[in-house]
């Protein structure tokens, strides 16, 4: 196997200071290789978003191994009203990553970006827009755009879908799978909606109370679930469908 | 289809028309506006002198156009630097936050805690009156509302998404401050404007009007009430036109500002 993109082990996290300091993630272990998209599901609060932000280089209060082989990885955000700064063109949104890593010439940004906006299947036309003028969907595939405009191989997405109806769900996932095969990209795939994870990843890490509790490839933790926790979201989630 | 919005409407017509009317008055008078003229003293308004004499026979078209000037200047200017400190106070401290943060807001809290035109007159009582003072006291005295004002918008932005995704992608600070942020609260910061401006005419217009403002040398509108309400019943004009300006212009400043804020949906 290739030297992995991602490789955390016993990674140990906190947020706050002092009687403040409250430990969240407790000993993670877990690797990604180039080209892979590993999802993370468990409960709210079990930590995904704060194994994101690690990864991410945002939470700085920690302790372990964390590698992360990639220029500066991205994260597209669950809710696309945010993440998109409202008071800017999508253009501006989309030409800012480049001007951040000193891109002169604004034609060549300019082509760049719109390159960028027909692969997440929007048009041209929409460089002039503001995030409002947008529907939610057109909004997450803006971000998704402006996530990619560096270059970057690693995407963390946490929650990408969830703000989104079924229809749409389905369209942004195929989305993702297919800029993944046309770029060689890695994803760091955080979800609670085991149904979304299976569509989309290779393998899947399960999350509570800080701790990985099981890994590995999809069909075998579908199939086959060994911790109790995973047998328990399992049961869960095939009651809701 | 959007209602016709009155506030904006008539508070731009207003403002227009007193700036012009200001305008008017740094390039022409009708007399030279300290001129005395025995013959003239308390002449009513008449076709010679549309505003009426003073107790000197100065013209009071051409001292209310004089006035007009300094007070907009004076006001302006202390907008510029209350509002330019604010500005760099109130971002840095609600884009960075910490113990900075907290001790620079307990300051402007005490400062605040008095009435402003009160603590300008303490300054202007060891500093002296004139001009300059007057704006840097006032000035220094409006950097806390500001810097209150914007730093409750950054402490709004700064922990939205689209503020993450430019650290991620490496943009510094100083460029999320001024770049991404500023522009999303334009609205407010020019509500905020038009309230300040309006508040520092009163002030200067009050010290003034106290004594403690601008010089003779320098008349502005407040130092005109002041010299004008000794001869409030012999020649009312004095008192009238002077105020009528500066009413005018705050009104029309006031429904700008209204309007501004209708239109941009503040506050909503
Ligand atoms: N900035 C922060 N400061 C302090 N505590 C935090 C912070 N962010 C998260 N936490 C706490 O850390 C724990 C894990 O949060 P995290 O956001 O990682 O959970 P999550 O698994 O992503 O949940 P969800 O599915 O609801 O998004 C929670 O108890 C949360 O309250
Ligand atoms: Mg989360």
């Amino acid at each position: 196997m290739a030297e992995p993109i991602v490789r955390i082990q016993g990674l140990k996290s906190w947020y706050g200071k002092g009687r403040e300091r409250k430990q969240v993630l407790r000993g993670v272990t877990l690797d990604l290789a180039p080209g892979e998209v590993l999802g993370v599901v468990g409960e709210s609060g079990s930590g995904k978003s704060t194994l994101a932000k690690c990864v991410l280089g945002m939470v700085t209060d920690i302790e372990g191994t964390l590698h992360v082989d990639s220029q500066r990885p991205q994260m597209v955000f669950q809710d696309p009203y945010g993440s998109l700064n409202p008071a800017k063109t999508v253009g501006w949104i989309l030409e800012e990553p480049l001007r951040a890593i000193g891109v002169r010439d604004r034609a060549q940004r300019r082509r760049r970006a719109a390159e960028l906006l027909s692969m997440v299947g929007l048009e041209e036309e929409h460089l002039g827009r503001r995030p409002a003028q947008l529907s939610g969907g057109q909004r997450q595939r803006v971000a998704i755009a402006a996530a990619l405009m560096q270059g970057s191989k690693l995407i963390v997405l946490d929650e990408p879908v969830s703000a989104l109806d079924v229809t749409l769900q389905a369209q942004i996932l195929r989305l993702l799978a297919q800029l993944k095969e046309q770029l060689g990209l890695s994803y760091l795939f955080i979800s609670h909606d085991l149904t979304v994870v299976y569509q989309l990843c290779d393998r899947v890490a399960v999350m509570t109370g800080g701790e990985i509790v099981e890994q590995g490839d999809v069909d075998e933790i579908y199939d086959r679930p060994k911790h109790p926790y995973t047998k328990k979201l399992l049961e869960a989630s095939l009651a809701l469908d | 289809m959007r209602r016709k919005n009155w506030y904006l409407i008539v508070g731009a017509v207003l403002t227009a028309s007193m700036l012009a009317f200001t305008a008017v008055g740094f390039f022409w008078t009708p007399y030279e506006p300290s001129a005395m003229s025995a013959a003239d003293k308390y002449a009513k308004p008449c076709a010679a002198h549309l505003f009426g004499c003073d107790q000197l026979g100065r013209d009071i078209l051409s001292r209310t156009l004089e006035g007009a000037g300094a007070t907009l200047a004076i006001a302006l200017a202390v907008l510029a630097v209350g509002a330019l400190a604010g500005l760099a106070v109130g971002a840095l401290c609600g884009y960075h936050g910490g113990a900075a943060d907290a001790l620079v807001m307990r300051l402007c809290d005490a400062v605040a805690a008095f009435p402003s035109v009160l603590l300008a007159l303490v300054v202007l009582a060891v500093t002296g009156p004139g001009k300059y003072n007057v704006i840097a006291a006032l000035g220094v005295l409006f950097v806390p509302s500001f810097a209150r004002l914007v730093r409750g918008e950054f402490l709004k932005y700064r922990d939205r998404d689209f503020v993450r995704s430019a650290k991620l992608i490496g943009v510094s600070d100083l460029r999320i401050i001024f770049v991404h942020i500023l522009p999303n609260i334009w609205p407010v910061l020019l509500s905020g404007l038009t309230i300040g401006f309006n508040n520092a005419v009163l002030a200067e217009a009050s010290m003034s009007y106290l004594g403690i403002g601008v010089s003779a040398t320098e008349p502005s509108l407040g130092y005109l009430l002041k010299d004008a309400q000794g001869y409030l019943f012999t020649a009312p004009w004095y008192t009238a036109f002077p105020a009528a300006a500066i009413v005018l212009l705050i009104l029309g400043v006031s429904l700008l500002g209204e309007g501004v804020r209708e239109r941009m949906g503040v506050g909503t």
